[in-house]
Order: structure tokens, then C-alpha cells, then sequence
């Protein structure tokens, strides 16, 4: 199963920096939310980045995990050459993320 | 003031937003404010260059058509304005906007526009080190165009105090457009940190207008959203302590959601304890949301702690020319064809030992957007080539070489675009708060 079973999210851009923030669709699956976005498993689906550091905050009042994507966007929105240049697609390709049941437990 | 509540509007969320979701929300609201949200942080930087060449100008392209669309409703209904149009000049931008109220009659209109937040005269010469990323100020100094402090929702609450029913702002923290007017009707201190950490939610909530409301949230099967052509704008229902209710006009398009409130409470927030803005240093941490009614959500539980002694501002700087071209392949062989193009343009340039300084070579429905390992077999891939070079002559070359590819590269190539355009690209310096002076010029139609 993929992880947008489970959540949506958001992603935003300052600067250089890319952030997405992930909510449960159902607050049962936090805990599982929580031990899923690590930051190896975020970087190896977004691996097409090159993350230089990659912050994690939970946010269990709001179901969610924000997540902060330091040196992703090639300079940021005022200069990169990419052509989603505010990374404005990430979120939903970190949704795509394989998850198996291993990560239920 | 004494007021027990507040109902605050937002009306656009950035420059080219839609018009139509204002008038609504004036004529339907039952609004005391409404706040237009214009002003990237690159804006101001292009909005500068465009002063530069036009003292009169420099300010949003749309202004004169959203105060045409807005103004007599807002004028007949007692709905105060308050918007950062003004962006590289907010003097500007209020005289444009008198002429337009004496156009349609509104006579005795009372404008102000907050001026103090361009400070390219303080930072010049200042060898400030950058926030962003390493180095410092004097690196880029030769080509900056623009420094403009972000300014507090204090002068926005002064000029209201003095009575002008629409104000202008250029750089302002995008949130203090909103907290502005709850300065005003409720009278928070300077240091009412609490208050003031509330309503920055409250103002970052509606700062992008759809995107609280349903806009950049649906997900067909999984997130519907019905009638987004006819999105309906947010408003909040702002009480003096601080603590709102998110709503919107009854019948229009869109859904005020829990979980719309808490993607758009979290967009672009880095570290949700310290939201740092010019007031205060918002902590979202502690929020509640919760569904009261049919699109209508209650925000609790916000706070904040003392401002940062330091003032952000953005430096805007020529960055060379970015040339780009694409162009399409169809068919079975749609991917080989494209790299093939690719691999001719790399070679091209290393031939006429093009001065590019950077190449960035894409097959769009591959691998543009895309940064995960999933690498599906399109039908069709357009070759995206875009290059930086120091000088627009030399990032002509890349339009050139993609152009040429319909004679000269794969078969089947078509639908060639090309552009080249100017960087300005932002850096960002801090100066202590004393630096940065904010003034505010009041006018009547």
C-alpha cells in the first residue's frame, strides 16, 4: 500500500528549503505516521533530491509530522533552473511512498 | 475599542488571484475588514526594477481593477481595506487608488499608505552576512536592486487608528495584514505576546485565501472538493482574545474543513514552535481545531513569545539570464528520441563553447517534477533544456539550439517554445528593529 492511504499533505518552499507536512487521515494511524517518515525513508523517495538535512516535527494535536527539506530546491524559487522551481509537487510524490504491512506492526 | 468581535475577510492570496471571491465576500460577508495578500517575496524585487523605470509605477498590475471591483461595495458597506498592493510603492499605489474612488464617485474616501519598509539606502554599503546561505551582502552588492524590511502590523493598526478606510503596505510579514485590524478594534499591547501569537494564526490561516478554503486541496477519489470554479474566499470571526472562527460565505463554492485548516495552519511553517515574525514568535504547537458547524472551524490554543530583536529583509539582485527551450516527441520511441535530443544539445554547447554556467536537461513526463525512482513509459515527453548564463546573449544560445532541433535533431520533434528571461533572485539579511522605521501618509479622495 501506498502512504496517501493513510495521509494527505502540503508542501510549501522557503527559500532553499522544502517543507511538507504530512496528516493522518484517521488519527489511529499516527503512531504508524510518526515511525514511517524517517528521514532515510523520506530521502530515499524523494531521491531524485540532493537534501543536505532533512528536519522532522510531530505534531500529534494536529495528526501530523512536518517535515523540513534544508538545501532541496537548487536555490529556491528565484533562481533554480528545475521546473517545478518551488518544489510544489513533492508532497504528493512522497504520498506515493511504499509502505508494507512490516510497518503496521 | 471595545469591540467584542471581529469579522476579517481575505480577499486575494496572491497577485493574480481571482477578483470575484472579494466582491463576494464584501457584498455577502458581513465583514468590518478585508485584507488582499499580492506580494511574493520576489515581487517587490521585479515590482522595484519596474519603478526604477517609472517613478509612478511599481506597484501591483492589478490594483486599479480590484479597487474598481471592490471599492463601491466596500464603500457602501463600511468594509475597510488593508493590502501590501502597494509592493515597491505604496504611494503610489494609494494615488492610483484615490483616482480610481474620485472615478467612481467616492469622494471624501480616506487612504494611507505605510511607507519605511525599502531600506536599500540602510544596507548599502553594510557587509551583512546572508541568513539563507553562506557568504555576504558585499558579494552581491554590485547587483542588487532592491532591500525591503518585512514591517510589523503595528504602523497597519496606526494608519486604521487615524482613520483610513483603505491602506497600502509594500513588505509587511504576510500575517500582519490581518493582525493589523485586530490591533486596531481590540487595542493588544505591543507586548501582549499571547494575543499577539493568535492572531498571527488567525492572519496565516487567511493569508493565502483559497488554499484555507478548499483551493490546492483536492485529490479526486480521496480528497473531493466540490465546485472549485466557484471557490468561495475565507473569513474569520476574530474574538478580542485572540481566539477565531474560520468561516465562509454560505453558497459559494469550496469546504472549510479541519483538515483543510490544518494543511493551509501548516503551510510553509518551518519550525511550528517559532513562527518568527516582525511582532512576535508565534508557537502553533498548542492549536486546536475543531469542526463547529457546516464549513466552520474554531482556531484555539495559539501563543507566542517576545519579538525577534532582529528585522528580516529581502535583497533583490540581477542573477544573470535563464534561457530555456522545449519541445516534444510522441510515439513508442518518444524517451529514446528525447534523450537522443538531450545528448545533441549537450554536445552542441560544449561545441560553440557556450559561456552557460549551469544546465539543467529534463524529459517532462519523466523526470521534472518527478524525484522518485518511478519511472513509467510515457506516451510523450517534451525535452525541457534550461540553462543560466551571465549575460542574455549567451542564454540565447539555449532557445537557439532547441529551435534548431526540428531540422537538425530527432525525428518527430514539434511544438518547439523558447524564452529568456532576467533573474532576480532574493537573499536575505537581518537589521536590528530600531533600523527599520515605518511612517505612514494619509490622503482623501
Amino acid at each position: 500500500m501506498r502512504l496517501g492511504e493513510l495521509a494527505h499533505a502540503r508542501t510549501g518552499d522557503k527559500g532553499d528549503t522544502s517543507q511538507i507536512c504530512v496528516f493522518v487521515h484517521h488519527q489511529a494511524d499516527y503512531p504508524r505516521l510518526l515511525r514511517l517518515l524517517t528521514a532515510p525513508r523520506v530521502s530515499a523517495q524523494l531521491c531524485g533530491l540532493s537534501v543536505e538535512r532533512v528536519e522532522i516535527y510531530p505534531l500529534p494535536g494536529l495528526g501530523a509530522v512536518n517535515l523540513v527539506l534544508h538545501g532541496a530546491l537548487s536555490g529556491g524559487v528565484t533562481r533554480s533552473l528545475a521546473l517545478d522551481a518551488h518544489g510544489k509537487t513533492l508532497g504528493m510524490q512522497l504520498l506515493d511512498m511504499e509502505i508494507g504491512e512490516d510497518d503496521n506492526a | 475599542m471595545g469591540r467584542a468581535s471581529i469579522r476579517i475577510g481575505a480577499g486575494a492570496g496572491f497577485s493574480g488571484d481571482r477578483i470575484d471571491p472579494a466582491v463576494e465576500l464584501i457584498t455577502r460577508g458581513e465583514l468590518d475588514f478585508l485584507c488582499f495578500e499580492c506580494l511574493a517575496e520576489r515581487t517587490i524585487a521585479l515590482a522595484q526594477l519596474a519603478r526604477a523605470q517609472d517613478p509612478d509605477g511599481g506597484y501591483d498590475p492589478l490594483l486599479k481593477a480590484r479597487m474598481r471591483a471592490c471599492l463601491p461595495e466596500a464603500v457602501a458597506r463600511g468594509v475597510r481595506i488593508v493590502t501590501n498592493m502597494g509592493a515597491a510603492n505604496p504611494l503610489a499605489a494609494m494615488r492610483a487608488a484615490l483616482a480610481e474612488a474620485r472615478d467612481l464617485g467616492l469622494h471624501g474616501l480616506r487612504m494611507a499608505a505605510v511607507l519605511g519598509d525599502d531600506v536599500l539606502q540602510a544596507v548599502t554599503g553594510q557587509d551583512l552576512p546572508l541568513i539563507d546561505r553562506p557568504g555576504r551582502l558585499g558579494d552581491i552588492a554590485p547587483q542588487v536592486v532592491s532591500a525591503n524590511a518585512y514591517l510589523g502590523a503595528f504602523p497597519i493598526a496606526r494608519a486604521l487608528d487615524q482613520g483610513a478606510q483603505v491602506v497600502f503596505t509594500g513588505r509587511v510579514c504576510d500575517p500582519a495584514l490581518f493582525l493589523g485590524p485586530m490591533i486596531h478594534a481590540f487595542g493588544w499591547a505591543v507586548d501582549d505576546w499571547t494575543r499577539l501569537g493568535r492572531g498571527t494564526a488567525v492572519g496565516h490561516l487567511l493569508e493565502c485565501a483559497g488554499q484555507l478554503t478548499g483551493g490546492y486541496f483536492a485529490d479526486p477519489g480521496v480528497k473531493d472538493v466540490a465546485d472549485l470554479a466557484r471557490l468561495g474566499f475565507p473569513l474569520a470571526v476574530v474574538e478580542a482574545d485572540g481566539h477565531a472562527t474560520l468561516t465562509k460565505v454560505a453558497g459559494t463554492g469550496g469546504c472549510l474543513t479541519v483538515a483543510t485548516a490544518k494543511e493551509q495552519l501548516m503551510y510553509e511553517i518551518l519550525d511550528p514552535a517559532a513562527y518568527r515574525q516582525a511582532d512576535v514568535v508565534a508557537d502553533f504547537t498548542g492549536i486546536t481545531l475543531t469542526q463547529t458547524g457546516p464549513d466552520q472551524v474554531r482556531v484555539t490554543g495559539a501563543d507566542g513569545r517576545a519579538r525577534p530583536a532582529e528585522v528580516k529583509v529581502s535583497v533583490g539582485y540581477r542573477d544573470g539570464f535563464i534561457g530555456e527551450g522545449q519541445i516534444s516527441y510522441a510515439g513508442q520511441s518518444a524517451v529514446a528520441r528525447g534523450e537522443l535530443a538531450i545528448a545533441i544539445i549537450r554536445e552542441r554547447l560544449a561545441l560553440l563553447q557556450a559561456p552557460v554556467d549551469e544546465l539543467r536537461c529534463d524529459l517532462i513526463g519523466v523526470n521534472a517534477a518527478n524525484v522518485t525512482a518511478h519511472r513509467p513509459a510515457p506516451a510523450e515527453v517534451r525535452v525541457r533544456i534550461a540553462g543560466r548564463a551571465a549575460s542574455a546573449q549567451a542564454a540565447r544560445i539555449i532557445p537557439a539550439e532547441v529551435d534548431a532541433l526540428y531540422l537538425n535533431g530527432p525525428a518527430g520533434g514539434g511544438g518547439v517554445t523558447t524564452s529568456l528571461r532576467e533573474v532576480v533572485a532574493v537573499a536575505s539579511v537581518l537589521l536590528p528593529q530600531g533600523a527599520v522605521v515605518p511612517t505612514i501618509l494619509h490622503e482623501v479622495a
